[in-house]
């Protein structure tokens, strides 16, 4: 937790504000927490677009000679093998195999970019810029950015004509530079909800236009604004990592389940041979997705126990709007990675019966893939 | 005045309404504006006595769950059966279709100590100082 009463605003800020929402500080910033209803606006994406306002999140310019070596040095997926316009999900490393943080890399015309969390933002650039190589430029443009989620089923739709036609021809992790609102900006087809959606990186001196261009161009297909407490119950209902609550520097993506994104064969890349040793090895533990009957969630850092005993702790939990019920991760004996294995919560003082089940939860969603 | 002057309040943001020698208690809307939407909330058994600034249940919020204290001691007598259904009512109508249990206080004097809403309107607004 940062110091409070130090929050940054957003260019959006006064918007928010003007739309009643209650505000939580993250990552040294001041944002929306809700807006009108956590349900509400959960289901407004789901079934409808809803917009995040997501500044707090870190860019990272990438440039020169062996910019995409070094990025590849630094991440367990193969960012070599990506074209032009396409971006990757990717787990940093350290040598240990932890996890620095979860990012995307994007692959532009002469340059790249690393969009890294907001919570870890002062972290990722110290571990990058002490490892940046003479002839690469590595420059944080987290200033230059304001950056809007545009997620749900309609969210072509609330775009459609605001944004190059080609933008809505993009494939699920495919991006172009483009005008949106008429704001220079990266239009991603990315997300964090498990629906079909675009990311809008603009420069903040847009942020008036493309707001109110996008909130006028939505609202006839349902667009509301959506606040931090709903990214987080759509982003869990995939199975989506948070980094803090998932995964730290104190687990790897093995134990994470987000192996898909180690690439082990290919050279050189901080983690690997840590990452090669634990899979050799197998796992001690593993994050496991579980589902509750009744209404009590098990959540964050509640112990997870079997037969008595502590066999790991919940990373995440909530109720799960779509679902209607709970829903949650942790990390268990890996033993104990059984689907349909019943496993005990302790939530005060009470015990929840919590049963493994797959990721994502939630397998209903417009995300194209 | 933000919060009604017919109940009176808890540092817990739970109220009580002293009605013909019964008490209803609920949860205040300051308290549901932190909680969220609220998905559950826990009950105790009719007949359970309560005593006052224990807890006596939860409530769960999408976000977030928080612990029931109760406001006064006594006995249950009724619980709102329509928050088994409608758990929204709490964040609809906090003071009205959101109460929570009726109690039969063991205590009179214990109700006269609770806060106005003079008072809870400053508790609240220290807290967020």
């Amino acid at each position: 937790m940062s110091t409070p009463g130090i929050a940054r605003p957003t260019p959006f800020t006064d918007y928010h504000r003007a739309l009643g929402a209650k505000f939580v500080e993250f990552a040294g910033f001041e944002l929306p927490l809700r807006y009108t209803g956590d349900l509400r606006e959960h289901q407004c994406v789901r079934s409808a677009v809803g917009v995040f306002d997501i500044t707090h999140m870190g860019e990272y310019h990438v440039s020169g000679p062996g910019a995409g070596e070094f990025i590849h040095r630094m991440v367990t997926n193969d960012v070599l093998g990506m074209q032009v316009g396409q971006a990757i999900y990717t787990a940093m490393c350290r040598p240990d195999g932890g996890i620095v943080d979860d990012l995307l890399v994007y692959r532009l015309p002469e340059r790249w970019m690393m969009v890294v969390n907001g919570a870890t933002n002062a972290k990722d650039w110290a571990w990058l810029r002490e490892q940046v190589p003479a002839g690469v430029e590595l420059r944080d443009i987290s200033e230059e950015m304001a950056l809007l989620a545009v997620q749900g089923p309609k969210a072509e739709l609330a775009l459609r004509g605001h944004v190059p036609d080609a933008a809505l021809e993009l494939g699920f992790y495919r991006l172009m530079e483009g005008a949106a609102f008429g704001a220079p900006a990266i239009i991603s087809r990315t997300g964090y909800t498990g629906e079909d959606g675009f990311e809008l990186y603009f420069a903040p001196r847009h942020a008036a236009q493309v707001w109110e261009g996008l909130m006028a161009a939505g609202r006839p297909h349902g667009l509301e604004p959506v606040g931090l407490a709903a990214r987080d119950s759509l982003r869990l209902e995939m199975g989506y990592m948070l980094y803090g609550n998932d995964i730290d520097d104190t687990t790897t993506p093995l134990e994470a389940g987000i192996g898909w994104t180690v690439k082990l064969k290919k050279d050189a890349f901080n983690g690997r041979e840590a990452l090669l040793r634990q899979k050799e090895a197998g796992l001690a533990r593993k994050l496991v997705g579980f589902e509750l009957d009744g209404r009590r969630v098990a959540r964050h850092d509640m112990t997870i126990e079997s037969g008595g005993r502590a066999v790991g702790r919940v990373t995440s939990g909530t109720f799960s709007p779509s679902l209607e019920r709970p829903i949650g991760m942790g990390y268990v004996e890996s033993a104990l990675d059984r689907p349909g294995g019943i496993l005990e919560v302790l939530a005060g003082g009470t015990r929840l019966n919590v049963r493994i089940a797959p990721r994502p939860f939630w397998t209903r969603g417009s995300r194209r893939s | 005045m933000r919060y009604p002057d017919d109940v009176r309040y808890t540092a817990e943001h739970e109220w009580a309404r002293l009605e013909n020698g019964i008490i209803t208690i609920g949860v205040t809307s300051y308290a549901t504006e932190q909680l969220g939407d609220v998905v559950f909330v826990e009950l105790p058994e009719i007949g359970v006595r309560l005593e006052a600034l224990k807890t006596f249940g939860v409530i769960e919020a999408v976000k977030t769950v928080s612990d029931l204290f109760a406001p006064v001691s006594g006995e249950v007598l009724e619980r709102n059966g329509a928050l088994s259904d409608n758990p929204a009512l709490v964040n609809q109508d906090p003071f009205g279709e959101g109460w929570i249990l009726r109690l039969r206080p063991s205590d009179p004097g214990e109700y006269a100590k609770l806060m106005s809403n003079v008072d809870y309107e400053r508790h609240v607004e220290e807290q967020h100082a």
